[in-house]
């Protein structure tokens, strides 16, 4: 896996520079990666952000956006308000966790 | 007497009595299974009777014929399983006790979760489904009536139970269309919520482009969130209008596996994707497309899961650990129009390559790629649905994926 320097720290990635390791992410990281695909996180960004990482930790797995809207509670008109266009995939870079796999 | 309860006796819970009354002691083991139903619909054949193919007798069959002597059917809807008190509650208030209990309901279109599909006004009007044997027999119509305009194929979300279904069905319009000399009279729209026409990058490249060759336009990444009349319109707002829309509603599992605490948001069981066994009881099984697991919901996965199943339940039941481990293993046929068909065969850690299928460089089977070989494999397979693979007659294709005859490099 490669290593990437972000917020001046070293943490694994995939290809498309989404975060491998779990533990290397935090709340500054967010800001960072949120920036760099032109997201300015707002408390509504971050109460989905926190959703995703707490129910990765119980699930190991990155939730859907259906998951997210069902049971964390957002709508999903607003997660496309929120990470326009790629709501899922946005949502897990910034989460620091693995692509939605979602679909076989 | 140790009791096994299955639930559902569609393709999973049929194979696994048939299985299992061969494997199981008839004077320790009872096996029952329930099911709502008294006939058994060969869902594949629902792509092929919107285009007058199959008749109705050729892909129902009564539910008992396949059911073997020492299991007892049940014929009732499952109402709740309670799993603290191991039992089952009927909707008529029957409670079916079991020491083991096989999860096998499947999963089944849900039009009511979109707002404006089922109470807009156009329900089997403008808008049909091809998932149910209901809907695929009131597409037929509507196809034979249909003369010129839109139509649109659409998927609402992701899982659904075979995702290549949808694409087979565009291929068999634009086929159908041209047969009846009036292609050039039809807008055909293929529209997903997926980024591409496949959910696997090597085969969605393939796909793609025979969508292309074909003419027919793809609308990528399309999250619908309602039906204004005879319009989609998606969370960002894009809107595809269209004079018959045949969509795939969101697949969802029963509502009793929610009314029992056993679900996550689509009513699907969590289980290990290599045992099957449900991740919060250790006596509660989930096979085919009723689990989470993230492998097709094929009647194939179903097959290949069952035989690694069947081992590792006889040892699960002697309290001996499960060595058996499924691949995901899925192996689907792609009909693509004047009668030739791909075919894919992948698993959980390899996505669908070019080769050949079963016998490296023989085949006869040629992997992503069209042949008339394939198209005749794809129509046997309704033969070997009920005559082979119901029955849990040895067919001779091994459970797990193989690497032989698959080429990474093309
Ligand atoms: C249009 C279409 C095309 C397909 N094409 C292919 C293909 O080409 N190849 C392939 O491999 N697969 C194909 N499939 C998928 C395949 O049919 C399914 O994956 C397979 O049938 C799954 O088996 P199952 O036992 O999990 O569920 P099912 O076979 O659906 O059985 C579920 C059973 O549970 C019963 N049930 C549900 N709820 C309750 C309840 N509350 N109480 C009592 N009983 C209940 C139902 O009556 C049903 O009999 C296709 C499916 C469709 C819809």
């Amino acid at each position: 896996m490669p290593v990437t320097t972000i917020a001046g720290r070293d943490v694994h990635v995939d290809e498309e520079g989404f975060l491998t390791v779990y533990d290397e992410w935090d709340e500054d990281l967010a800001k960072q990666l949120a920036a760099q695909i032109g997201i300015d996180l707002t408390d509504a960004h971050w109460k989905a952000i926190r959703f995703l990482r707490d129910d990765y930790r119980t699930k190991g797995e990155t939730a859907t956006l259906r998951r997210v809207t069902v049971v964390g509670g957002i709508p999903t008109k607003e997660l496309f308000t929120l990470f326009p266009k790629k709501p899922a995939k946005k949502m897990a870079y910034i989460a620091g966790l693995p692509k939605p796999h979602g679909c076989v | 007497m140790r009791r096994l309860l299955v639930l559902g006796a569609g393709t999973a819970g049929t194979m696994v009595v048939n299985k299992l009354r061969r494997r199981l002691d008839k004077e320790e083991w009872q096996i029952t299974v329930v099911d709502q139903s008294d006939r058994h619909f060969y869902q594949p054949g629902y792509l092929f009777v919107p285009f007058g193919v199959y008749s109705a007798e050729e892909i129902v069959k009564p539910r008992q014929r396949f059911i073997p002597d020492g299991v007892d059917l049940v014929r009732g809807e499952v109402d709740r399983v309670a799993p603290g008190g191991n039992e089952v509650l009927l909707a008529d208030g029957r409670r079916l006790p079991y020491d083991y209990l096989v999860i096998a309901t499947g999963v089944g279109p849900q039009p009511d979760q979109t707002p404006g599909l089922l109470d807009g006004g156009q329900w089997r009007k403008s808008i049909f489904d091809f998932y149910t044997f209901d809907g695929a027999v009131a597409l037929a119509k509507a196809m034979e009536g249909f003369d010129n305009g839109r139509l649109v194929v659409h998927i609402v979300d992701m899982p659904i139970k075979c995702p290549v279904a949808p694409l087979e069905f565009t291929f068999l319009a634009d086929a159908y269309f041209r047969q009846r000399g009036m292609r050039d009279r039809v807008e055909l729209t293929y529209v997903t919520p997926l980024p591409g026409a496949f959910t696997k990058p090597i085969a969605s490249k393939r796909l793609g482009s025979m969508l292309d060759e074909r003419k027919i336009a793809v609308e990528t990444d399309f999250l619908v969130e309602r039906v204004d009349d005879k319009t989609l319109v998606s969370y960002d707002e894009r809107e595809i209008p269209f004079d018959l829309l045949v969509t795939v509603p969101l697949n969802m599992g029963a509502e009793y596996v929610a009314r029992s605490g056993l679900g996550n948001e689509l009513n699907l069981v969590p289980v290990d994707k290599h045992t099957l066994l449900a991740k919060a009881y250790p006596n509660i099984f989930a096979l085919g497309d009723a689990s989470d697991i993230p492998a097709s919901k094929a009647g194939s996965v179903a097959h290949f899961s069952v035989e690694v199943f069947t081992e590792n339940f006889l040892r699960h039941v002697r309290d001996e650990p499960m060595t058996g481990s499924f691949d995901g293993h899925a192996n689907c046929f792609v009909e693509s129009g004047d009668g030739k068909a791909l075919l894919i065969d992948f698993n959980y850690d390899t996505e669908p390559l070019p080769g050949r299928y079963p016998l490296p460089g023989v085949g006869p089977f040629s992997l992503l790629k069209e042949s008339e070989v394939n198209h005749w494999g794809k129509l046997a397979f309704r033969w070997m649905y009920w005559n082979l693979l119901l029955p849990g007659r040895p067919i001779p294709l091994p459970a797990h994926m193989s690497m032989a005859g698959k080429h990474p490099e093309e």
